[in-house]
């Protein structure tokens, strides 16, 4: 029996095991939308704006490890998702975002609602597709998918105009993939694994150093053994934070810009690196030069064009990390002794990191009446469970959660690293929502950004999606006044947010509760009361304006010459 | 320095903006670039020269193969090639020129593949050097238009270059 282009997208979605999509309707897509009505299987969530819709569906995707899936329409709808897929792109999530397209006839005419979406997002996607030909339809969908998933993963785009998804043909599911030109490693060279393990084995003063990519191929648990094996310190960047348990002894935190003291020093004076999918983003490495000075790096990723791009290596090895881990632990468990010698030899080394530790840990100083922010996230870590899920925004308060909730499981943090794009946070929680009911979601947002993508508390309210918004809430965009204030003389130009927003308010506006807490006193009442409230729930912390985000490395500088007070 | 890098390419839609966007957005240089279908039409061979330190060099060879078309790319740096660029010359031929430009242009066994009463036409084949030197010759003569294909490259030996490898 022969199917229609769209009855043929939402077979393949469902035969892809896709149970939840995000998108917004329009002209170009509306024979989806028709045909959705009877594809029970798919639940649609309606978000308010595209950009949310693909947030949404990538917070799903860093949730779940799935492939999250968003739908458009043609020209503005399409545009609009263009930020939300270029955020994923920069931090590797595995989506497929389907955009409507004008009628192939029209297209290259500046049709109504027509955007070159293939060349807008070319730079922005791991591949794109404009299907010309609905015979292609079901296996570009395939390929879109394994794409998407496979190797170092990244948001797909399949722009599919409105004629194809009108003509009909017969629907055969491609069961393989034919890309000769893609074939992902994913064993790593067992000979540079035997030399990354002889380079562990000799070292004085190792550090491991973690990036988005252990979460991404769920390594978490290997990761904990070479670090426990090895009795290695490790850190990791904002993408890396919850795949490593922040409360372990060897946890460093996070190293960079807001890194800790302890994890900067440790960087700077390590004789080894051992980075694992981390890519050393200029947040990360500060003044190249003076990175990691005495070290040898071992640098070890699925994508070999991260290799080499920005520091020297010495031991590349390109492969998934979970592969290539287990491979090292195999190699070291063969060298018992080899490795005792190492922890007790590395054992002044640890001591040396603990000085660190006590003298500069995290810290703030708390002010009589005023609400720290810091105080904030820490008391929302002791009020939820090790399960619940953290999204942020952009700003100062996504680097006092980086900071300061304490992340115990993989896949619990979920914020824009890469794009840093302020108005992630909310529609990514509300996809962690939807893909789980049952766990409690928090956004962590500023007031700025939590303007950015606000209108998706009405899809909260909806789909009675509970999520809880904390709103620290200083008056400024926070992190360019904290710039202005220490590199630009404290001229506050376009900072302040002089509009005093009654933030309760509006979550009551769109049928959801609010509470707001003014005085330190407040904070822990607010947060029970907010987190035991059934139902989308705003908690609005007037914050002290003008606190910092520190230590801070000044841009250009080598990451041990942090400001650690101001 | 430069290098001369070849691709095979999956022959689809969009595939030459993928290559040429990617050295625009990364930055990367592009002195001559050159395509046109293999043997079997799914496939297209390009030719890219380009130049950077060998850190970049190692980017773009990467940076190209993690492109989801490419399904080859070699840099012929360092190995043994030939290399032929295509020029047509447009260049004046006064009474007092016509002679000389047939003599350079038979020096370096080059045709001449358009003639009018005040022009030649020459067709110019060989490595890019010889290209450039022949240009150099007949620029006193006045050049009134050239047009040039960009190197292409072929590994020397006995060996092909397959793309089911
Ligand atoms: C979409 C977008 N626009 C601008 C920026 C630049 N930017 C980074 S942080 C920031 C301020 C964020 O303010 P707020 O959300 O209130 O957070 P705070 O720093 O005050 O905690 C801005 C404007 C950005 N990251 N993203
Ligand atoms: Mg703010």
């Amino acid at each position: 029996m022969k199917k229609t282009g769209s009855q043929i997208l939402l077979e393949s979605l469902q035969l892809e095991g896709v149970d939840t999509i995000f998108g917004y309707p329009g002209g170009t897509v509306i024979n989806i939308y028709d045909d959705l009505v009877d594809y029970q299987g798919i639940k649609h969530i309606l978000t308010r704006h595209e950009q949310a819709a693909v947030h949404a569906a990538d917070g799903y995707a860093r949730a779940t490890g799935k492939v999250g899936v968003a739908i458009a329409t043609s020209g503005p709808g399409a545009t609009n998702t263009v930020t939300g897929i270029a955020t994923a792109y920069m931090d590797s999530i595995p989506m497929v975002i389907i955009t409507g397209q004008v009628p192939t006839p029209l297209i290259g005419n500046d049709a109504f609602q027509e955007a070159d979406m293939v060349g807008i997002t070319r730079p922005v996607t791991k591949h794109n597709y404009l299907v010309k030909d609905i015979k292609d339809l079901a296996r570009i969908i395939k390929q879109a998918f394994y794409i998407a998933r496979t190797g170092r993963p990244g948001p797909v785009l399949i722009d599919l105009p409105k004629d194809v998804q009108i003509a009909t043909t017969k629907f055969e599911y491609p069961d393989k993939v034919e890309l000769r030109g893609y074939k992902p490693t994913y064993s790593g060279n067992i000979r540079q694994i035997e030399k990354a393990a002889k380079m562990v084995l000799a070292a004085k003063k190792p550090v491991i150093y973690v990036g988005g990519g252990a979460t991404l191929s769920d390594c978490s648990e290997d990761l904990k053994k070479l670090a426990e094996v090895t009795q290695s310190p490790l850190t990791t960047t904002l993408m890396g934070m919850s795949s490593f348990p922040s409360r372990h002894p060897l946890s460093l935190g996070m190293l960079g810009m807001h890194g800790t003291y302890y994890a900067n020093m440790a960087v700077t004076n390590c004789d080894l690196l051992v980075a694992i999918g981390a890519r050393f983003d200029d947040r990360v490495t500060g003044k190249i030069a003076t990175f990691a000075p005495h070290a040898k790096i071992i640098h070890v990723d699925i994508d070999p064009t991260s290799i080499k791009k920005n520091v020297r290596v010495d031991l590349p090895i390109v492969g998934d990390l979970r592969d290539v881990l287990q491979n090292m632990l195999k190699k070291l468990a063969e060298q018992g002794d080899a490795v005792e010698s190492l922890v007790e030899r590395t054992a002044p080394w640890r001591a040396e990191i603990d000085e660190w530790k006590k003298k500069h840990p995290l810290t703030y100083k708390k002010e009589k009446g005023v609400i720290k922010p810091q105080y904030v996230i820490e008391k929302i870590r002791e009020l939820t469970n090790e399960d619940a899920i953290i999204t942020t925004e952009v700003g100062q308060h996504q680097m006092w959660t980086a900071q300061f909730f304490e992340f115990a499981k993989p896949r619990t943090f979920l914020s824009s690293g890469g794009l840093g794009t302020m108005g992630y946070g909310l529609p990514a929680a509300l996809g962690a929502q939807a893909a789980f009911p049952e766990r409690q979601v928090i956004d962590i947002s500023g007031d700025g950004s939590f303007q950015m993508n606000s209108q998706e508390l009405a899809t909260l309210v909806q789909y009675k999606l509970p999520v809880k918004i904390v709103i620290l809430n200083n008056g400024y965009l926070g992190m360019v006044r904290q710039w202005q204030q220490l590199f630009f003389d404290r001229r506050y130009s376009q900072t302040p947010l002089e509009l005093p927003i009654d933030f309760t308010k509006l979550a009551e506006a769109y049928g959801g509760t609010g509470f707001r807490a003014e005085k330190p006193e407040e904070v822990e009442a607010v947060i029970k009361k907010g987190l035991e409230t059934a139902g989308p729930v705003i908690m609005e912390f007037r914050i002290a304006r003008e606190e910092n985000v520190l230590p801070m490395v000044p841009a250009g500088a080598g990451i041990n010459e942090m400001v650690l007070a101001s | 320095m430069k290098h001369t890098i070849s691709i095979l390419v999956e022959n689809e839609f969009g595939v030459l903006s993928r290559i040429s966007g990617l050295f625009s957005g990364r930055g990367f240089n592009i002195e001559s670039l050159s395509v046109a279908p293999t043997l079997d039409a799914s496939i297209s061979r390009m030719t890219i020269v380009t130049s950077g330190d060998e850190q970049i060099l190692e980017q773009i060879t990467k940076q190209l193969n993690k492109l989801i078309d490419t399904i080859k790319v070699i840099d012929f740096t360092g190995q043994d090639y030939v290399e032929r660029d295509l020029a047509m010359v447009k260049v004046n031929a006064e009474d007092s020129t016509r002679a000389e430009v047939l003599r350079i242009a038979d020096i370096f066994r080059s045709k001449v593949i358009d003639v009018t009463p005040r022009s030649y036409t020459l067709e110019v084949t060989g490595a890019p050097a010889k290209v450039d030197a022949i240009i150099e010759l007949l620029r006193p003569m006045g050049i009134k238009e050239v047009v040039r294909t960009g190197p292409v490259v072929l590994g020397r030996g006995a060996k092909g270059w397959r793309s089911n490898e």
